[in-house]
């Protein structure tokens, strides 16, 4: 893999397999395409009549109102962290997660630091589009130091082992 | 008290490694100031005007003797020999190089302590009644459920990086010594008519720019429902506060915009998909947190000590420090004894580290080895004998402390100002300083009663001002420093944002004034029996602004 592949997912970095159609640009006949939530609301027919998978992405402060009803039709859910401390894309995610039983790829993009990644992984995240070096390098290298036991219980729950004693303990070791 | 697991310990430890990366990374340059600053904020650690400042969690205010002399040590070693207690019962130093951070958590993570929460945009360190665990009043101990709370919200995924700081207080008493209504969530604990436990559930109050009392969203929430309930109105918060100015960001912002009826609507909704499952704390993990706040071996004494009685009787300082500094315990024979770090003079809420050490060899003799934080900057020790008392007592005036003016007019609370603090508009322990000195006269103090003064330097708020009989609100007036005066505050069960009274006065003339209100009250009071936040909301403000005023 390039050593500029995006998307770090299940502990590697891969290329992005999907394309961001703008929202003023034509959609292409084929291929895995995401879009912005306007435009899926609106396109939401001529997207399923597509060759391709479907993917959305969301702007901080976007709901998921009208995106629920489709999300077995919908494979990737990109959340955008306009910056590293607006942190409602975590509600969303669990929501998405816990909520609407959303199964498919859930994306962290944007102001995405080493320093979230416990979070983001707790709050149902499974991929993260990174652009940071530091984090780039601490990721490949596996040198992320973070905390792995955690008090309540999230939306992580396939990947933690319940911790003893207390019923909300998990471990993500 | 609570005494961690192997799983608490390793928490901690994973922490202060994450930490010591992080700064490692800032000192290196990987980290913008930018990017570092809400990952020190989480932690605890401000730059302030001189230097930076760390600030490290007392959960609910309860520390061991050991606590206590390792914060001792680290005031002495890594700051200037003292340490200064807040009004969130936490404490903080103020003169920290960034460098030796890691190094002061590894010494607290030793006497697990940590500074996690203690400030960003997150869940702060929960705050409970100080007296809790021992006195009279309290139908349970409010730590229980604010260590469930604490570990609940530490390191929350979804809440740690909120539109704004987020605090939550539990008290357990009719009489609400933690300020719940001031906070943005409160939780007042009571037993309803089938004996079962449960919260009065108060959102969105709050002091800052814009004070507000809390709206009641629930009169009765039961135990078990505590973490579902509180994290449906944290994600309601997280998705729906103000990120666009902040100082509109704070919950009650969005309490007060959508309305009481739709926040509460839109609370229960949320909070009917979360009951009932994993969040929901069965009976068997209450009592397990309950068993590490059990009462400690108490001796069985009568309830009247003739040996204090007699003492009393043969010393008006120490009759003095027995009716203002010791309250009712819930055993007989004890008592709970405040330590006022209010001595005529010195800056609200310094202890020096000796002062510390001597404190937490009274505590380890004298109280079961407990010692409180309460948030009017203060320190209790909570299981004393009554017949020990006077020994106490003695040995307090020996280091400095044995001041007998708990909730007297020289109780003050000050935030640290502009001495310290880069928000500060003016400054605020001078002030607190030169009141004390007005006021230090103990029959003169003795005769005005209950007067809670409050000093904020800045619209902030951290002095509590808005909550003081008479608050003291630092402003900058063209370069000048001014003070606005407020009245008719009050943080208790009966909480009321206090009002401005007039124009400001200068520093020069603030001590007057407020000496000028308290004249007036003693003026106009119906008899000594009547407080002076009683003479105020009888007689409205009209009396004490024509006082000030009509010179």
């Amino acid at each position: 893999m390039p050593d500029d592949a995006p998307i770090f997912r299940d502990g590697t970095f891969h290329a992005d397999a999907w394309t961001l159609i703008e929202d003023d640009a034509p959609l292409p006949p084929s291929g895995d395409i995401a879009v912005g939530k306007t435009r899926f609301l609106a396109e939401i027919q001529a997207l399923r009549a597509r060759n391709g998978s479907i993917g959305v992405v969301l702007n901080p402060g976007e709901d998921l109102d009208g995106i629920v009803e489709h999300l077995d039709r919908i494979t990737l859910v990109a959340l955008r962290f306009t910056k590293f401390s607006d942190g409602r894309p975590y509600s969303v995610a669990r929501l998405l997660r816990d909520r609407h039983g959303y199964r498919g790829e859930l994306r962290a993009t944007g102001d995405v630091l080493r320093d979230q990644l416990v979070f983001l992984m707790r709050a149902g995240f499974d991929s993260l589009h990174v652009s940071h070096a530091g984090t780039r390098e601490a990721l490949r290298k596996g040198s992320v130091i973070a905390v792995r036991y955690h008090y309540q219980p999230a939306s992580a729950e396939a990947r933690e082992t319940a911790g003893p004693v207390s019923p909300w303990r998990r471990r993500s070791f | 008290m609570y005494r961690y697991d192997e799983f608490d310990h390793a928490f901690v430890r994973e922490r202060v490694a994450e930490f010591r990366d992080q700064v490692a990374r800032r000192l290196s340059g990987e980290l913008t100031e930018e990017q570092f600053k809400p990952l020190r904020l989480m932690n605890g650690v401000y730059l302030q005007l001189h230097a930076y400042m760390l600030r490290i969690a007392i959960p609910y205010g309860t520390l061991s003797s050991r606590q206590l002399r390792r914060l001792a040590h680290i005031g002495r070693v890594y700051d200037k020999g003292s340490g200064h207690f807040t009004t969130r019962q936490n404490l903080q130093f103020n003169w920290i190089k960034l460098a030796d951070v890691p190094q002061i958590l590894e010494e607290l993570a030793g006497v697990e302590m940590h500074a996690i929460q203690t400030s960003g945009n997150c869940i702060r360190n929960v705050t409970a009644d100080h007296f809790a665990g021992a006195a009279a009043d309290e139908v349970a101990d409010p730590r229980i459920y604010a260590e469930i709370l604490r570990q609940w919200s530490s390191l929350h995924p979804e809440f740690s990086f909120l539109p704004r700081k987020f605090k939550l207080a539990v008290t357990a008493a009719p009489h609400d010594r933690a300020a719940v209504q001031v906070h943005d969530i409160g939780l007042h604990m009571k037993v309803n008519e089938k004996g079962e436990r449960g919260f009065a559930v108060w959102v969105g109050g709050g002091q800052g720019r814009t004070p507000m009392v809390a709206k009641k969203v629930r009169d009765f929430l039961p135990e078990a429902d505590l973490l579902s309930y509180c994290e449906a109105i944290l994600r309601l918060y997280n998705l729906e506060g103000r990120r666009d100015n902040k100082y509109k960001a704070r919950i009650k912002i969005l309490v007060h915009e959508m309305g009481e009826e739709e926040v509460t609507r839109a609370i229960e909704a949320e909070f009917a998909q979360l009951q009932g499952k994993a969040l929901t704390v069965p009976a068997p993990e209450i009592d397990r947190i309950a068993h590490y706040f059990a009462l400690p071996a108490l001796e069985a004494l009568p309830a009247r000590s003739e040996y204090y009685e007699s003492a009393r009787s043969l010393d008006p300082l120490l009759a003095l420090f027995a009716r203002r500094n010791v309250h009712a315990h819930k055993v007989p024979g004890y008592g709970i004894v405040t330590i006022s770090l209010k001595p005529i003079g010195q800056p609200p809420g310094d202890a020096t580290s000796e002062q510390m050490e001597a404190i937490a060899d009274l505590a380890e003799r004298f109280s079961s080895d407990e010692i409180r934080v309460s948030h009017e900057q203060n320190l209790v020790l909570p299981h004393v004998k009554l017949d020990d008392i006077p020994v106490v007592f003695a040995q307090l005036q020996k280091i400095g402390l044995g001041m007998p003016n708990a909730g007297f007019v020289t109780d003050i609370i000050a935030c640290p100002g502009l001495d310290f603090c880069s928000l500060a508009n003016a400054r605020s322990i001078p002030i607190a300083q030169r009141l004390s000195k007005r006021f230090q006269d103990l029959d003169r103090q003795t005769q005005i009663g209950d007067l809670k003064i409050k000093i904020s330097g800045c619209i902030n708020a951290c002095g509590h001002h808005h909550v003081g009989h008479i608050g003291v609100l630092g402003v900058d007036r063209k370069g000048e420093e001014f003070y606005q005066l407020t009245l008719g505050g009050s943080g208790d069960e009966t909480c009321s944002i206090g009002e401005i009274v007039g124009p400001g006065f200068s520093s020069d003339q603030v001590v007057d004034a407020v000496e000028t209100l308290v004249d007036t009250y003693l003026k106009l009071r119906t008899s000594p029996e009547e407080p002076f936040l009683s003479a105020y909301r009888r007689l409205g403000q009209a009396p004490f602004k024509e006082a000030l005023y009509a010179r």
